[in-house]
């Protein structure tokens, strides 16, 4: 298989001396191969895909690329050098620069100081401020940031922009092979439009970029050439132009994903949950919806529209400031005010955005983050094991036992535990905000059908059908999921249309705040 | 392989290292450290350190720290002292009762620590109007009782009713702005000093009475032997460890309070989103924490037969350097009573061990510093290694 890789990259490039190439690049931790001989090589000019599930390899790959990690064995080149990095300053000196997903800007320094952090201008212990300026003012002008007054402290500037001045940065540490590992995660879609005309003009100046993202629509947009892992090893390989997603999905997860978006016969039930004109100190502004059991609603939106502030508010996480929200599986609500372990108590749950800071307690056991909603008492590791071992087999979650620590786990199966705690507390309502954010193909698609089963639930056994209300930034998702969709655009909630009148395209509009221009 | 080899020692490095720092005091000390004096003493002092230990146990996996627990020893040997002294007209409490005035002393000193507890819980997490709530009870009490010299219950009632308002009014906070413990009980670490001292009037309080009639006072010989009737408890103090231990022990792990002691330590906001009273949990982990180094000043009192304001100075530091050789992590989530029962025994054997050897004191605190240092670097390699 690797060599295929190999030599379908060279055949592209027969004369060409590619930028960056790797090969036969082995890492091991312990008894497990996270690397078994992967070969890559990216040529100047070339914005070249990383694909694959969690897990499958890149962040090793590019770990190694960086210097991060050494490999075991194998080679790369940078320019036909052969390049052997000790650390990530070193692979930084030999003109290897990552954009990570989680910034890693220092927030309290000014624009200036983090551009020429840990390279600074200097003459004996003394700054040459002037030089500085100069240096950053010429990095910046790459990204299109002339206007940006260099003093700026990092913490005042949108995610987007400290994007840029990471960017930046490389830049002027002279980079040669950029990184860019899952770069759209936390910006907004206009941000993303301006981030893909960016990575085109550094394209054009014949950087080699190594782009990471979980999202195929990105990769067909702005990569040209494809490099699949699955569990250490390279797949496939290929020009992106000419792969059919299906087929680079099927090379990932190894097998054919015929239906991602199952959906039953959904039957609609009574209301459950009504929200009328909810508004929140900061966000949401103005939301109002009805849910009722066996739907499934969405609220489309860009990053920072204030979904995720409405479900806090939905959740008493966070003070709403005027409107009404009544939950009817809890008896005798009258102005609303409830504490989230009343709404655990009625029926109501939540899966949180963000996993690692919100959503599970890591130090913990599967056991403990499963059952922290709901627990008798006294509570005894029979107990733990029998209200786990239902949701562990049917979900399901891979995972040695019920009291494994769950940083051992995947992300797809720490999301899978995150969703099984509201099963467990056996809701009504369940809110989940960015369900199958950061995880791979095969978790999302249990998590689709699971959504999709709780939904329709089952008259026969007397299951009744529950009512799901989800955030999601992935439109593809939304769409095969739910059955009315709303978008929220700046802190409003947009009317609630079913999933027949809608498209990307219209959602698009409507949560970039084009709409009305049209 | 690595992980397997830090996972391993985990859990039984405490163990091993209690059994080599035996066998190194064994071999170095020969019979001088091997004689059942020796390991008397090193269980006496190992009990009061220890249930000390046990409290904070639940405090560091909370995510809390407590510095001024030896503050608080201190505190509650005073108080039993001045409890013991209480006359009632002309004759001692004491004298009528033997028994069970020398034990309502006792919950006194415990109460006083949950009290310390609840001052400490109420400001961690940003109730400062139920802190200062807390505050007011006790100067009230002090007050009435020193100027006035009312009967104490009446003292005590009036107190807890005036605090009790106080704290009721702040039921509604409108902003909570929570504090760090370390800086919370790095301010009583001073203060609780001062009122232990202005409490005990600036110098030790002695019990005037410590036998009545030809019996000595049980409360006073917890660390000796007790009779009763014909049957002797030897160490009572070291019972009364084991006991505590249990329980605390079974209550972390096999309730929902102890649960979610874990919960809030391991990540506040999983546990705020999972509708955990995360405010309530930490204010009672205090009072529940602070009330076992409550009952280890009651240890004190007995083992020094007065109240000393001045006692277990860096006590605070043997505690959480129990609880982190035990195992615990200083970052909350992490940890358990039976690691800490040998992270206790570690540390008093080393403090012991040393003094057998004939080493000067100062050697006894370079190595205990050290074995801080040393725990604490291992928690830090561990948790970096979990991520």
């Amino acid at each position: 298989m690797t060599d295929t890789v190999a030599n379908a990259s060279a055949g592209t490039a027969s004369s060409v001396m590619p930028r960056l190439k790797m090969a036969g690049i082995t890492k091991r931790f312990g008894p497990t191969i996270a690397l078994g001989g992967v070969s890559l090589a990216v040529h100047a000019g070339e914005v070249h895909a990383l694909i694959g599930e969690n897990g499958a390899g890149k962040s090793t790959l590019m770990k190694a690329l960086s210097g991060a990690h050494q490999a075991d064995t194998g080679a790369m080149w940078i320019d036909g050098q052969p390049y052997q990095p000790k650390s990530p300053l070193d692979g930084r000196d030999f003109g290897v620069a990552m954009i990570y997903q989680e910034l890693s800007l220092a927030q309290h320094l000014s624009v200036m100081e983090n551009i020429v952090l840990g390279d600074e201008p200097r003459m004996g212990p003394f700054m040459r401020w002037g030089e500085v300026r100069r240096i950053s003012r010429e990095a910046l002008a790459h990204v299109g940031l002339e206007d940006l007054p260099l003093d700026t402290i990092v913490s005042t500037l949108s995610n987007a922009q400290q994007q840029l001045i990471e960017i930046a940065r490389s830049m002027a540490t002279g980079a040669k092979v950029l990184v860019f590992d899952e770069p759209t995660s936390s910006l907004s879609q206009h941000d993303i439009e301006n981030l893909f005309t960016l990575i085109r003009e550094l394209k054009a100046k014949d950087y080699a970029i190594v782009y990471i993202s979980h999202f195929l629509e990105e990769i067909q947009e702005i990569t040209d050439r494809f490099t699949v892992l699955r569990d250490g090893q390279s797949v496939g390989s290929g020009v992106t132009a000419e792969a059919e997603v299906a087929n680079i999905i099927a090379m990932m997860v190894g097998r054919d994903v015929k239906d991602l978006y199952p959906r039953s016969d959904r039957v609609v039930c009574e209301r459950v949950c009504e929200v009328r004109n909810v508004a929140g100190i900061d966000k949401p502004a103005d939301v109002s919806l009805e849910l009722h059991r066996g739907e499934v609603v969405g609220i489309a939106g860009v990053v920072g529209a204030g979904r995720t502030e409405f479900f806090r508010c939905l959740f008493a996480l966070d003070s709403v400031r005027s409107g009404m929200i009544k939950i009817e599986t809890i008896s005798g609500n009258a102005g609303g005010n409830f504490t989230p372990h009343q709404l655990w108590d009625g029926g109501v749950g939540i899966v949180s955005e963000d996993r690692k800071r919100e959503g599970l307690a890591t130090e913990l056991s599967i056991a403990d983050n499963l059952t922290m909603a709901s627990q008798p008492f006294f509570i005894t590791p029979g107990w733990q094991s029998k209200a786990c071992e239902p949701w562990i087999e049917k979900i399901p979650i891979k995972c040695a036992s019920p009291f494994q620590p769950i940083d051992g786990l995947s992300g797809g199966n720490q999301q899978k535990v995150a969703i099984a705690r509201l099963l467990h507390s056996n809701v009504d309502i369940l809110l989940l905000d960015e369900p199958t954010r950061g995880i791979d193909v095969g978790s999302k698609a249990q998590i689709y059908q699971l959504i999709d089963e709780l939904a329709s639930g089952d008259p026969e056994n007397g299951i009744k059908p529950k009512a799901v209300l989800m955030i999601s930034s992935y439109l593809p998702e939304l769409l095969g999921t739910c059955d009315r969709i709303g978008v929220m655009c700046k802190g409003k909630l947009g009317a609630i249309k079913a999933i027949a009148d809608v498209d990307e395209h219209s959602i698009m509009l409507e949560a970039t705040g084009t709409e009305d221009m049209q | 392989m690595n992980q397997k080899v830090l996972k391993i020692a985990g859990q039984a490095g405490p163990l091993i290292a209690l059994i080599f720092v035996f066998g190194l005091f064994a071999i170095l000390g020969g019979g001088d450290f091997c004689q059942w004096g020796t390991m008397n003493d090193i269980l006496m002092l190992s009990a009061i350190v220890g249930i000390a230990a046990v409290g904070a146990t639940l405090i560091i996996i909370s995510g809390g720290i407590d510095l001024s627990v030896g503050c608080t020893l201190a505190a509650v040997t005073i108080i039993l002292a001045r409890l013991l002294n209480l006359k009632s007209g002309d004759t001692y409490l004491v004298e009528q009762y033997p028994v069970l005035w020398p034990l309502c002393a006792a919950i006194g000193g415990i109460v006083l620590g949950g009290a310390i507890g609840l001052l400490i819980g109420a400001a961690v997490v940003g109730h400062i109007g139920r802190a200062a709530a807390v505050i007011l009870g006790g100067l009230v009490i002090v007050w009435l009782r020193d100027g006035n010299s009312m009967p104490l219950v009446v003292c005590i009632l009036l107190g807890i009713v005036a605090g009790g308002i106080l704290w009721y009014l702040n039921r509604v906070t409108i902003k909570k702005t929570p504090l760090p413990p370390f800086i919370v009980t790095l301010g009583l670490w001073a203060s609780l000093r001062g009122a232990a001292k202005w409490m005990a009037g600036g110098s030790a309080v002695y019990a005037d009475i410590d036998e009545v009639d030809g019996t000595a006072i049980w409360l006073n010989n917890l660390m000796r032997d007790i009779k009763v009737g014909d049957l002797i408890l030897p160490m009572p103090g070291v019972w009364i460890w084991i006991v505590l231990a249990i329980v605390i022990g079974l209550m972390l792990t096999y309730t929902r309070f102890g649960r979610h002691i874990y919960a809030v330590g391991s990540n506040e906001n999983t546990a705020r989103l999972c509708g955990i009273n995360v405010e309530k949990t930490k204010i009672l982990t205090y009072v529940v924490a602070i009330g076992c180094a409550g009952i280890a000043g009651v240890l004190r009192f007995s083992w020094l037969g007065m109240g000393d304001p001045t006692t277990d100075m860096g006590t605070e530091l043997l505690v959480i350097a129990a609880v982190v050789i035990g195992g615990a992590s200083l970052n909350g989530g992490v940890g358990g009573i039976g690691g800490t029962i040998i992270g206790t025994l570690i540390i008093m054997i080393v403090y012991k061990g040393c003094t057998v050897l004939g080493l000067e004191n100062f050697v006894q605190e370079i190595v205990t510093g050290a074995i801080i240092v040393a725990a604490v670097a291992l928690d830090q390699v561990r948790h970096r290694k979990a991520e």
